[in-house]
């Protein structure tokens, strides 16, 4: 009803930012879930996921299989679209604002601009702020956080390590963002603007977060996790949520185990329910240490 | 100390500190917005996830997030009795978005997506349509009159992939149209529902409307 042909009302308006980054909100406490197929899709659906990611191969194929990793093909995340009514996320290559053109126009409700996928581009992400529908982006650190959000990004993640199964690099990430946010609290207004420029961040949204104490945004956890403890290791470090990748369906039991991932986000600071639902989850996705990885192999390095 | 319309709608309004508590229902979704409207109005408040953190509650507010996501952490960890007896005994209750899905008596159409009927407690006597108004693409920010303030300023609602009231029943008042006559918002007795998130923006009216719900006399001293 408030589609750009059909406006009833002139002080109606969509695709604003407090729309953009308001549906980020009603993600919070939740987990967001790579699926490759409907059926997953509905596993998802069943298991309490508050969004779901669509795409074609998982972080750790995509690590197997090698070669150009590109945004995934528009009829299957249709039909993903088709089958369940949580919201549907979809990725594009950083820098490559035409797949992130194809995926508004066939309506996804959230589009991640995203390191797992070869970039398009080696400079340049792509301007969020002309896009009715609203970009997650990938961050390491505050200064990557905050030009991503000068972007456009209405909502953030920590990279993390995607496809290993080891939450070594979400919680290095997270403690990096968080921790040069508290830094940034205890400094002085006059040291701001050399802090801005040293972190490569916009100045204005360093004062911004510096008085809101955390992102303007929402910001989620991703890349690596792989248990119920992991999730709840990360909201306890203080993200909003966490997005699971390949942790769910790579692993023996996937029903099961995104169940489990959904309440320990719920319940992330009582261990005791932390250990109920722990338990018999059968076994874990593989995995792969990231320290055994080289720094070509890493996803987390790609983004500027 | 002043409740007047205008510091609540910039935001600023400071009241007594209450000597009732609020649960904010905790499980999924943009519960802590609520949280920090209510204490910035003075109001306890309390993070409700299990049973047991429901009791001494003068008042409950269900948030926005996945309906889906919500009324199955609500079964699984055993909510779903209590919160009905909860509203039995006469306890205040607002859903906004997803909340108000949970509240809601019969579900409609799914507008976009596969059709799931999501648990809930299914207490006021409306039918909503979840995700009516489309996707995400067209999720949407309107004013809207608030007809409990008629000579007051419209309210900013904020809509996202929000839910439409299709049909309400006997002793549900409507309380806020779109232009096209699009109920938005409802009351039947102690149970309020707004298709929007009050808790989005910085206009407290809504939270000083549910607060009164709870103890009529709340902001009016001195």
């Amino acid at each position: 009803m408030t589609t750009e042909n059909n406006v009833p009302n002139s002080n109606e308006e969509s695709g604003t930012w407090r729309v953009k980054v308001g549906l980020a909100q009603m993600l919070k406490g939740g987990v967001i879930m790579d699926v490759v197929t409907p059926e997953h899709a509905k596993i998802a659906e069943e298991a309490g996921a508050c969004a779901v990611m669509a795409l074609e191969r998982v972080p750790a194929d995509i690590r197997v299989t090698g070669g150009v990793a590109r945004m995934s093909d528009p009829a299957l995340i249709q039909r993903i679209m088709a089958t369940v009514s949580i919201p549907v996320m979809a990725k594009a290559r950083i820098g490559h604002f035409v797949e992130a053109q194809i995926l508004q126009a066939i309506g996804v409700d959230y589009v991640d601009e995203s390191e797992v996928l070869t970039p398009a581009d080696e400079r340049y992400h792509i301007n969020k702020h002309i896009f009715k529908i609203p970009f997650v982006c990938g961050c390491r650190n505050l200064g990557e956080a905050l030009r991503r959000i000068g972007e456009g990004a209405a909502m953030i993640r920590t990279k993390g390590e995607a496809g290993t199964g080891d939450v070594v690099e979400a919680v290095r990430h997270a403690r990096t963002v968080l921790g040069d946010i508290r830094r940034l609290q205890s400094m002085p207004d006059e040291e701001l603007m050399t802090f801005a420029k040293e972190i490569g961040a916009p100045y204005e949204l360093v004062k911004e977060t510096k008085q809101l104490g955390r992102l303007p945004v929402v910001n989620f956890a991703a890349g690596g996790i792989a248990t119920p403890a992991d999730a709840a290791l990360m909201m306890q470090l203080g993200v909003d949520g966490v997005f699971v990748g390949s942790g769910i369906f790579k692993s023996g039991n996937p029903a099961k185990r995104a169940k489990a991932i959904v309440e320990a986000v719920t319940h992330f600071n009582n261990p005791t329910i932390l250990a109920e639902i722990s338990k018999d989850l059968g076994e874990p996705m593989v995995g792969i240490s990231v320290s055994s990885l080289s720094e070509k192999e890493t996803l987390a390095s790609r983004g500027w | 100390m002043s409740i007047s319309p205008q510091n609540l709608i910039l935001g600023t309004a400071q009241a007594e500190t209450t000597d009732f508590k609020i649960g904010v229902l905790a499980l999924q979704g943009d519960f802590l917005e609520h949280v920090n409207v209510l204490r910035q109005l003075g109001v306890q408040a309390v993070e409700v996830r299990l049973p047991a953190d429901i009791a001494g509650l003068a008042g409950l507010i269900i948030p926005g997030g996945e309906s889906t996501t919500i009324g199955k952490l609500a079964i699984q960890f055993g909510l779903v009795e209590p919160l009905r007896d909860f509203i039995k005994n006469g306890r205040p209750v607002w859903g906004t978005c997803a909340g108000m899905i949970f509240l809601a008596k019969d579900i409609g159409a799914t507008g976009s997506g596969g059709h799931v009927e999501p648990p809930r407690l299914a207490t006021m006597n409306i039918r909503v349509n979840r995700n009516a108004f489309g996707r995400q693409v067209d999720s949407f920010e309107a004013d809207i009159p608030l007809a409990f303030a008629p000579h007051e300023p419209p309210f900013r609602a904020v809509f996202i992939r929000a839910p439409r009231i299709e049909a309400v029943g006997e002793g549900v008042e409507i309380l806020a149209k779109l232009s096209d006559g699009t109920p938005v918002a409802a009351r039947q007795g102690h149970l309020l529902v707004t298709a929007f998130h009050p808790e989005l923006t910085n206009d407290w009216r809504w939270h000083a409307y549910f607060l009164k719900m709870v103890q009529p006399n709340w902001g009016t001293k001195p």
